[in-house]
């Protein structure tokens, strides 16, 4: 890799240990996927945040890290296992709640935005069209290529990390053109279109496609349909962009019978003891749209609602937290389903969810 | 000889060749270096001190934090080469400041296992 002056001089240490090793990371995955260079991003949305997933030497890493690491360029992060405010209700280890509440801190102190979202792109306001980012949630980063028009690689959480310390990235796979052109487009034959199909496509697109795919065939679909379509994407393969149309190369029909086997992979229970939305997490329109569904109902089953907090205090404001509420539902926002520890699988059998992703995942 | 440089450095040790490739995660102890999956050929064996050959990671990318751990306990691995880079390695040993390089299919064939050598990782070079 060719790297300027500045970046040779941190990568050996000149401006201190922190920055040498996040040029390392850089260095060492842009070399891994024939980078020629570095070039400058403007905002990190970083992985790697739930205990359950990073484990303790993640955790002791990151402690040591923030002693003195600040982060260059604006910083979001994902969903933790759980929210601050409402862990006391449930019967969680208090060994995992210590571990991730100096997770939490490490990225604050380092200047992490608080936002515990894996929607970034549906709460904060997004760069002008074509600006890299450095995104490491897969759904993130599908829809920040597909929709936003935005250019991310499908990052790693130290990537991302090393991003948000310097302001840079590898300049490789989806942040050129060329690759971004899909060479394979799916034709959608299925007539019915809501967000689970949408879901289910996505997830097979994932599996069939390289690094960007064309879906041909649909109307461009409403944000959820959007959503749900990046979910399932970013869950069963690599790849990391789509766009509507027809696309050189080959093309593959996504129909029902295929629809259906990936419905079957998916599926594996008839019923399920609780509900749960999210993943991932629901913005205000969703959140609005069940509030509107429950006027007057019940949920027969407990049902937990995850979204970003920035979203829950909107949702209070216009009283749709207070719907779901009345109904039986459970609002919880910083965490989202996938690893949360908040349901544990000993006690429950299957679980009704919308969501494509965590089906993948459970 | 050459060699694609991942992450710089020289270290000199002897080998570990491993045949299958290695979850960081799941099957290294991070407090021994020890790889504790009974299913895989160095099972028994420690990392630590060595310069561990073997064709790839694989497995959650948090095993990166397992190779920056072992660092931190004192029993990783002075150098690994590789058959194909895969990112949980190269930000692993990135982390850790571990040289890594990837080998060509007859460059990595000719290692040796339990052999002696100086791995240069700022030129490029085994010797």
């Amino acid at each position: 890799m060719n790297l300027t002056k500045d970046e040779e001089a941190a990568l050996k240490g000149e401006q201190g240990e922190i920055l040498a090793l996040a040029y390392r990371v850089l260095v060492a995955i842009g070399e891994a996927t024939n980078a020629d260079r570095l070039l400058p991003v403007e905002w990190a949305h970083l992985s790697g945040i739930n205990y359950n997933t990073i484990g303790d030497a993640g955790e002791e890493f990151l402690a040591r890290l923030s002693k003195d690491a600040k982060f260059k360029i604006k910083t979001t992060v994902n969903p933790m296992g759980f929210d601050f405010d409402t862990v006391s209700k449930y019967d969680l280890d208090d060994e995992f709640i210590k571990k991730q509440k100096s997770i939490k801190n490490s990225y604050e102190k380092m200047g992490a935005i608080p936002s515990f979202s894996c929607i970034p792109y549906e709460i904060f306001d997004l760069p002008k069209s074509g600006t890299h980012v450095s995104f490491a949630e897969s759904n993130a980063v599908i829809y920040a290529n597909s929709i936003s028009k935005l250019k991310t690689n499908k990052e790693g959480a130290f990537s991302a990390l090393a991003s948000a310390l310097t302001g840079k990235s590898p300049f490789s796979d989806l942040r050129k053109d060329e690759t971004r052109d899909p060479n394979l487009t799916i034709r959608m034959t299925v007539d019915k279109k809501d967000e689970l199909v949408f879901g289910l496509l996505g997830y097979y697109a994932g599996k069939v496609a390289g690094s960007s795919v064309s879906i041909s065939g649909v109307k461009v679909p409403d944000k959820r349909s959007c959503k749900s379509l990046c979910a399932g994407m970013g869950t069963s393969g690599t790849c990391g962009m789509f766009t509507f149309g027809d696309a050189k190369g080959e093309t593959v029909d996504f129909d029902k019978k295929e629809m259906q086997t990936i419905h079957d992979e998916l599926n594996t229970a008839d019923s399920g003891d609780i509900i749960t939305l999210g993943s991932p997490q629901l913005g205000l329109d969703e959140i609005s749209d069940l509030g509107g569904m429950l006027k007057g109902k019940n949920f027969k089953k407990r049902c937990m609602v995850f979204c970003p907090r920035a979203i829950q205090e909107q949702a209070r404001k216009f009283g749709y937290a207070k719907e779901i509420e009345r109904a039986g539902g459970e609002l919880l926002y910083d965490c989202c389903i996938c690893l949360t520890p908040l349901i544990d699988k000993k006690d429950v059998d299957g679980v009704i969810t919308n969501s494509v992703k965590w089906c993948h995942y459970k | 000889m050459t060699l694609k440089i991942i992450v710089k450095g020289k270290a000199q040790g002897i080998t570990l060749v491993a045949k299958n490739p290695i979850n960081f995660l799941g099957a290294v102890d991070k407090k021994t270096g020890k790889v504790r999956d009974e299913k895989h050929d160095l099972f028994g064996k420690s990392l630590a001190e060595k310069i561990l050959v073997f064709p790839f990671g694989v497995g959650s990318s948090v095993g990166a934090y397992t190779i920056y751990s072992l660092k931190s306990n004192k029993c990783a691995p002075q150098a690994m080469v590789c058959l194909k880079a895969d990112l949980t390695t190269a930000s692993g040993c990135a982390l850790a400041n571990i040289p890594l390089v990837v080998a060509s299919k007859d460059e990595y064939n000719s290692i040796r296992d339990g052999k002696k050598i100086l791995l240069d990782a700022e030129n490029g070079k085994i010797l």
